[in-house]
């Protein structure tokens, strides 16, 4: 979120109206287009749950939903997705009231620092929804858009077999 | 990244009127890596034109038994049709072989033929390229090149075309449909994307206000005998460093028909049909074959140091890629 051109910022208004739905609530905004949706969450609206890890697609760290579909909002405009319904990890569940993929999560030690967990989790719904995973090779592969440095990677695998009524791992492998 | 204005595209004709009037507008599909390269500071537009609400989403049979491609699908809409993996497997494949999920959903058909190289020069604008900015050099052939081109090369530059999809689309014989304010035209999928030649800059031979409306398959799709090889550094979510696109038709273990394409090797997926008659169809399906025919299309290929591993790698892959594609099926 530069501001390159102050000249041309302060003479003309290029924000655009957009109006979208996050974890339920709807939002009538005006936007800035070199705004992405990451910063909007973040920013804009205080839903910090969303991360910025490289912001440049590379990490997943920034998953969320839109129309229930994974996508990584740093690379989104947001702008973009006027009309759009998005879901972060604050949509997912509340403390107390966890979803099933964030109580799993929780059971299975499935992070460590946590700062990459808000988008596997979303990333792991995401990949529930799409339906295309039926091994443990193919949750690896179809959740590889997501790097955790603190390599917490088995007890992941782990906690979305759970979810998957895959049975247990045992010793996190 | 720079400020722009955004346009929301209603129709075909003005969007591509809209770019074609306002020096320095771009369209946009996923954004996935447009946005990357602006906040690179790479790609500075002085407009987006959106095009996501126009109807290039389906993917609908053509009256000569081919597919029709919207320029809108994503990446995973192409990858998981019902009628892309079972006639055109080749094609799903290399999608599933690229990027990741996240991306995929987001990542357009259209785009991702136009997706740019990922030379590090190009990406780091503190450093001279011939592509990010004509006539400043290019430093790759002497530096950081092992991601990079080993044939179809030039003094300007030896960047290589990153895509999966666009390797399986060149071995599968696509054709692009594209409209503009000129009017519309089909481009072979051969043609679509060059060589660097004197003007590296260019990636395609679409110009700038042309809107890519879809790409359209062929009637058969290589269904029994196909195989898509990508050698990367990691196992998943890492560009190619070399793959092949194989596709066969093999009748008592003779070749009837063939498409190869290779990608991580030149600025565009690297194919030569007229080889593929002479050297593939009508000899039997066997190693010697595809050696000889290997030989005669990297005929040429020259490395820079880094990526001289390429000039072994990639005959090899050309061959176990043709060798899986003829057994594919064979034993459960
Ligand atoms: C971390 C990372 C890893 C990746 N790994 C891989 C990989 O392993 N393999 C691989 O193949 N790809 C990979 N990609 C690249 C990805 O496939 C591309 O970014 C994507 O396909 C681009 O599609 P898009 O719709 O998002 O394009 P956009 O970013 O929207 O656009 C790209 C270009 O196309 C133009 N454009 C878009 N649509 C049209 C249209 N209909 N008509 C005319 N012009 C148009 C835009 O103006 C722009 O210049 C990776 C990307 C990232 C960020
Ligand atoms: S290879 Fe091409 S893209 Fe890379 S530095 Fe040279 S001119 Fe630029
Ligand atoms: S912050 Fe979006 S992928 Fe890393
Ligand atoms: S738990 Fe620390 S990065 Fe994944």
């Amino acid at each position: 979120m530069t501001t390159g051109q102050q000249a041309l910022e302060e003479t003309v208004d290029l924000a655009v109206p957009t109006h979208m739905t996050v974890s339920g609530r709807s939002h009538t905004l005006r936007v800035e287009p070199w705004t992405s949706l990451l910063d909007l969450l973040r920013e804009g609206l205080q839903l910090t749950g969303s991360k910025k890890g490289c912001d440049h697609g590379q990490c997943g760290a920034c998953t969320v939903l839109v129309n229930g579909v994974r996508v990584n909002s740093c690379l989104c405009l947001a702008v973009m997705h006027d009309g759009d319904a998005i879901t972060t990890i604050e949509g997912l569940g509340s403390e107390g009231n966890l979803s099933t993929m964030q109580q799993s999560f929780v059971d299975h030690d499935g992070y460590q620092c946590g700062y990459c967990t808000p988008g596997q989790i979303c990333s792991a719904v995401g990949m529930l929804n799409e339906g295309h995973a039926r091994t443990e090779a193919d949750i690896r592969e179809q959740l590889s858009g997501n790097v955790c440095r603190c390599g917490a990677y088995p007890n992941i695998v782990a906690a979305v077999k759970h979810v998957m009524g895959m049975g247990q791992t045992e010793g996190g492998r | 990244m720079n400020n722009f204005q955004y346009v929301r595209a209603e129709g075909l004709d003005g969007a591509a009127r809209f770019v074609a009037g306002h020096v320095g507008a771009k369209f946009i599909g996923g954004g996935t890596n447009l946005v990357d390269l602006m906040k690179y500071n790479v790609e500075k537009p002085s407009s987006l034109v959106d095009l996501n609400r126009l109807s290039m989403r389906d993917v609908s049979e053509l009256p000569d038994g081919g597919l029709r491609i919207g320029a809108l699908v994503t990446n995973s809409d192409v990858a998981y049709h019902p009628t892309v993996s079972t006639r055109y497997p080749l094609l799903s494949r290399a999608i599933l072989a690229g990027a990741s999920a996240q991306l995929r959903n987001k990542a357009t058909t259209g785009g991702n033929l136009l997706q740019r190289t990922r030379c590090v020069y190009f990406y780091d604008t503190a450093t001279p390229c011939n592509k990010r900015e004509p006539g400043t050099g290019c430093p790759a052939k002497e530096g950081i090149n092992r991601t990079l081109a080993i044939l179809g090369t030039s003094v300007s530059c030896i960047a290589t075309h990153p895509s999966d999809m666009c390797v399986a689309l060149g071995a599968l014989g696509a054709v692009v449909q594209v409209t503009g304010p000129g009017g519309s035209r089909s481009i072979p999928f051969e043609q679509f994307h060059r060589l660097p030649g004197d003007h590296p800059e260019i990636d395609t031979t679409l110009a700038a206000d042309e809107i890519i409306t879809s790409v359209d398959l062929p009637r058969t799709g290589f269904a029994g005998h196909s195989a898509y090889i990508k050698v990367r550094d990691r196992q998943s979510y890492a560009f190619a460093l070399v793959s092949v696109a194989a596709g066969l038709e093999v009748a008592d273990g003779v070749i009837a028909k063939a498409g190869v394409a290779l990608g991580g090797v030149a600025h565009k997926p690297w194919r030569n049909p007229q080889l593929e008659q002479e050297l593939l169809v009508g000899r039997p399906a066997n190693r010697d074959t595809y050696h000889e025919f290997q030989r005669a299309l990297l005929a040429g290929a020259q490395g820079f140091g880094e990526n001289d591993f390429k000039l072994k790698l990639a005959p090899v892959t050309v061959v176990r890629a043709l060798e899986q594609a003829a057994h594919e099926g064979e034993q459960a």
